[in-house]
């Protein structure tokens, strides 16, 4: 059984090794990564929102919705644990 | 000298007067510090979330260095608790703001409507506002995190 699930990992690993010589090369400017909306973001971040630092202006404002969720699920992460473990003197 | 030599001796293991005067100068600058990377993120690497793990862990500092109930002289269970749920309904209620003013969720330009800045100056004040409640959640999760995990649900002694 050992060897027959080493060998499954061999074989996927080895294709996913071949997957990746189609992918482009690293820091390539025409890969369509860079082509699709990081150059939107570089030219219109800065006019746009009047934030410096790209990093902020897209997790903040075009990423909001993710950002939100970010925080709700750390938010619930917390809940969970007080839940869970929180317990008063009298009980 | 009488009077530190006395304090000394009050101690419970594993505490050091050293590690303790250390910890009590070092907190504000870390909070400063947590401020500090929370209100800069627009120009800098920074942010809600690294902030406010900044701060969080400001208060684990002192619940180490001390026990639990001395952190929780510095920010109460039910303060702490109140801060994340203001933290995370900031977020929240900003993006229904907008909402409400007419633009889409969490389109900050919408805000523009309740005092006229500009869009654009909007866009990044709504940026700012976000970031803070951001945060505020972040920072109250840590230290509530820390506070169960390490007492074990009581909030009595801790490590």
């Amino acid at each position: 059984m050992k060897a027959l699930a080493f060998a499954a990992t061999l074989v996927t690993g080895a294709i996913l090794l071949y997957g990746t010589m189609d992918f482009p090369a690293w820091g390539d400017p025409q890969s369509p990564a860079a082509t699709h909306l990081a150059s939107y973001f570089i030219e219109n971040a800065v006019p746009e929102t009047h934030v410096p630092n790209l990093v902020t202006a897209v997790l903040g404002d075009y990423r909001g919705y993710d950002t939100m969720f970010e925080t709700v699920v750390i938010y619930c992460a917390g809940l969970a644990v007080i839940a869970v473990l929180r317990r008063s003197k009298k009980s | 000298m009488k009077e530190v030599q006395a304090r000394a001796e009050a101690l419970k293991v594993g505490e050091s007067i050293i590690i303790q005067t250390a910890v009590r100068i070092l907190v504000p600058f870390i909070q400063i510090f947590g401020l500090y990377v929370i209100v800069h993120g627009h120009y800098s690497p920074g942010g809600g979330f690294q902030g406010g793990v900044i701060l969080g862990a400001s208060f684990v500092l002192i619940a180490l260095a001390y026990d639990l109930k001395y952190s929780m002289n510095y920010m109460s269970e039910r303060v702490n608790i109140i801060l994340g749920n203001t933290g995370a309904l900031i977020f929240v209620g900003t993006g229904v703001l907008c909402a409400l003013f007419g633009g889409l969720f969490l389109d900050y330009a919408a805000l523009d409507a309740l005092i006229p800045l500009g869009p654009v100056e909007w866009r990044s004040f709504g940026i700012f506002i976000v970031e803070v409640g951001v945060g505020l959640a972040v920072m109250s999760i840590m230290v509530s995190l820390f506070w169960d995990l390490s007492s074990n649900g009581g909030l009595d002694e801790g490590l």
